[in-house]
């Protein structure tokens, strides 16, 4: 006897959403709307005062919006989801949601650029600082937790450097210490990773990549695994206090499983903000049904691509966590069977002269700061995504002038290679071909 | 809030206001397996227009210490004893599913304490599938995902909860998993199933009751809970469509009004 609830592949095309009832719309429908009718005076108050489900106003709610975020919900296997304008947005309502002035957190050290920022110099105007440790120092995230921390937050695999965290070791420290792990798994999606079974909290996502797919749209995500008990100890009191902002709820003890998801939607986005639109919902719709056809071919042609960087003359050395030499490779292969990406680091020889002469000269490949497109991508991180940080950092970020890093896309395996014989040639005598 | 029954640690949600002695009462009381927090979409509603609330989480459950219970006799016994614990003479109940099975019991045995009674997605028994009790009696995480995908209509294996980007049957799966699914879902099954006083139970039962319905419910199919509702003799039948068993979440807008005319009419609130 097995459940009939509905498997991922099925979940990516219907999750969230049943034909509308009045027109029979098979497609999800826009709803290009700001606000939302109330049937009469009681309706309205019931809304406002949460005694009730329902939309008000398109910054806290969307009908579009809400398939996206239970379809994600469905896919990571969360209790719920609030969807946001951008990844860092996502990000930054987690842990607004989670922290008060004065209050600290443990992070991995191997992030996207913007986000170690963001906890380097943003949150710190909030009185809200963190302590950075390297991905594979595990004893490290024990260590650094202090009373005051609220959560330790981290990507699976690290930005740029692609080193792993110990997710379930991890997630041990941080529930012995009363707090909650909150994953970045944006690099990952649910098809190659579903932290909540490695003991996450919360999962955040920049939707802007993998999950939408096609580099069209810019969205983010919050999900929430349910399983966190914010009445366990006196950490989180605006979760487990009544708020005077809704009249004295306290979300831990009304809404349990879904507390954090209904704060950050009716604290963050009530007073913050940062709402997804209704098209760009759709969007990421459309890349969501083909989720795991895209991650296959991703990942496939990844795996080309290392086997290839690790044998070419010009490559000095290649990070991905498939290659057998790579001191994650048995973390990986539990932790991300399906795959472990399409997000390759590899170092070129002749330093950082030769990586601009690379990029100068790849044609397929673009040249930008994004991410998870269904085209292959490259870029010279030193210079580029994370040149804003400085030397302490990037060097705790084990982030070295001569790496570049590349997104592999799903185009033809072949194309690909030969557009980056062109770059590894000009990279050889970069003095000459250099800028062309 | 948290208060002594029997000498032991009980919670309950009061859906956001604080609990007051001079309003008239009402008691939810959850599913097998559940707590307070499927209830609330119907308790802050009641909190804030003239009622005191208690959301019990039952023995063992949610925040409430245990053992869990073991008979829905006890049960229905233990929901008098809250009322009394907190200190009021009656109460109207309102029960899901098992909670149903409770809060008849509780309405059979002391008569004058209950005002009306509130059933949703209840029936006169409710035997539970050898395999599906034994792998909750084992307390084996495969129960719940079977529960989960049998007490859903619809609404919980597509999509559409009533409040935007909550997910019916990962939401529902948690609150059993954060509990216990050997002593809370593996003991409250087995009490279902030797539970066989229902019909009895109902035909002493005297206050008005209600019996909601979701016409996808597989767990309590509606044939069944008419059946029930036939031998209640102050009862009414209310069918909700495309709903399935978790009536109070999947349909939560649509049951609130139903509960909310039956309530206000048979156990006023105070203005
Ligand atoms: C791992 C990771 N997290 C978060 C972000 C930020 O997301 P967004 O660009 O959607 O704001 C990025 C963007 O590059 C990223 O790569």
């Amino acid at each position: 006897m097995d459940s009939k609830t509905y498997k991922f592949d099925t979940l990516s095309l219907h999750a969230g959403y049943m034909p509308d009832k009045n027109a029979g719309s098979r497609q999800v429908p826009i709803y290009q709307t700001t606000s939302y009718l109330f049937d009469d005076v009681d309706h309205a108050a019931a809304l406002f005062n949460l005694e009730q489900g329902g939309h008000i106003y398109s910054r806290i709610s969307n009908p579009t919006v809400a398939v996206l975020e239970e379809r994600v919900s469905a896919l990571e296997g969360g209790t719920a989801a609030l969807a946001t304008s951008s990844g860092m947005s996502a990000i930054f309502l987690a842990i607004m949601t989670l922290c008060e002035t004065g209050d600290h957190v443990v992070v991995s050290s191997q992030l996207y650029g913007g986000t170690v920022n963001l906890f380097r110099l943003t949150l710190p105007k909030f009185g809200i600082n963190a302590t950075f440790v390297k991905p594979r120092d595990t004893e490290g995230f024990k260590k650094a937790i202090q009373k005051n921390t609220k959560c330790i937050f981290g990507e699976l695999v690290g930005n740029p450097g692609n080193e792993l965290m110990n997710m379930p070791e991890i997630a041990k420290i941080a529930h012995d210490a009363g707090i909650p792990l909150v994953i970045d798994s944006t690099y990952q999606t649910p098809y190659l990773c579903r932290p909540f079974e490695y003991g996450a909290d919360i999962v955040v996502h920049s939707l802007t990549k993998w999950m939408c797919g096609h580099g069209s749209s810019m969205a983010g995500i919050l999900v929430e695994g349910g399983k966190f008990d914010w009445m366990q100890n006196d950490k989180f009191p605006s979760m487990t206090k009544p708020y005077e902002g809704y009249h004295g709820l306290s979300f831990a003890e009304e809404f349990g499983p879904v507390a954090f998801t209904m704060k950050a939607r009716a604290e963050g986005m009530r007073d913050m903000g940062p709402c997804l639109s209704p098209q760009n919902a759709w969007n990421v719709l459309q890349g969501i049904e083909t989720l795991s056809v895209r991650m296959e071919k991703h990942c496939s042609n990844a795996l080309k691509m290392v086997e290839y960087l690790m044998n070419h003359e010009s490559v000095a050395w290649v990070s991905h966590p498939s290659a057998r030499d790579n001191p994650d490779y048995e973390l990986a292969k539990k932790l991300l069977p399906k795959g472990t990406g399409s997000m390759i680091a590899f170092g070129i020889k002749g330093g950082k002269e030769a990586g601009a002469a690379f990029i100068n000269n790849v044609k397929l490949s673009s040249h930008l700061a994004n991410v998870g497109d269904t085209r292959t991508l490259v870029i010279h991180p030193a210079s580029a995504t994370h040149s804003q940080m400085d030397e302490k950092t990037l060097k705790l970020a084990n982030m070295s002038q001569d790496m570049i890093r590349l997104s592999v896309g799903i185009e033809d395996i072949d194309d690909i290679k030969n557009d980056f014989e062109n770059g590894f040639r000009a990279a050889r005598k970069p003095k000459l071909v250099a800028n062309q | 809030m948290k208060f002594i029954v029997n000498n032991k640690e009980v919670f309950a949600s009061t859906g956001g206001r604080p609990f007051d002695k001079q309003k008239p009462l009402i008691v939810f009381v959850h599913g097998s397996g559940l707590s307070h927090i499927t209830w609330v979409l119907q308790t802050r509603y009641f909190a804030f227009h003239g009622y005191s609330v208690l959301a019990i989480d039952l023995p063992g459950h949610g925040y409430s210490e245990g053992p869990s219970i073991t008979s829905i006799e006890e049960q229905g016994k233990w929901i008098a004893d809250v009322i009394d614990a907190v200190g009021m003479k009656e109460a109207s109940l309102v029960g899901h599913s098992q909670g149903c099975l409770i809060s008849m019991e509780c309405a059979q045995q002391f008569p004058d304490k209950i005002i009306s009674l509130g059933l949703m997605g209840g029936a006169g028994a409710i035997p539970m599938n050898p395999e599906l009790l034994e792998l909750a009696e084992k307390g084996d995480p495969k129960a719940v995902d079977l529960m989960m995908d049998w007490a859903h209509g619809p609404s919980g294996h597509f999509g559409g909860h009533p409040v935007p980007g909550l997910h019916h049957i990962n939401l529902g799966g948690s609150i059993v998993i954060n509990g216990s699914i050997k002593d809370n879902l593996g003991v409250d099954f087995r009490a279902c199933d030797n539970y066989k006083n229902g019909f009895e139970a109902a035909k002493k039962i005297k206050c008005p009751t209600i019996n909601i319905l979701g016409d996808k419910d597989r767990m309590c199919p509606v044939k069944e809970g008419k059946k029930l509702a036939e031998v209640i003799e102050n009862s009414e039948v209310e069918v909700i469509e495309n709903c399935g068993h978790m009536i109070l979440l999947e349909e939560a807008g649509k049951s609130l009004s139903i509960l909310k005319k039956f309530i206000r009419k048979n156990h006023p609130p105070q203005n």
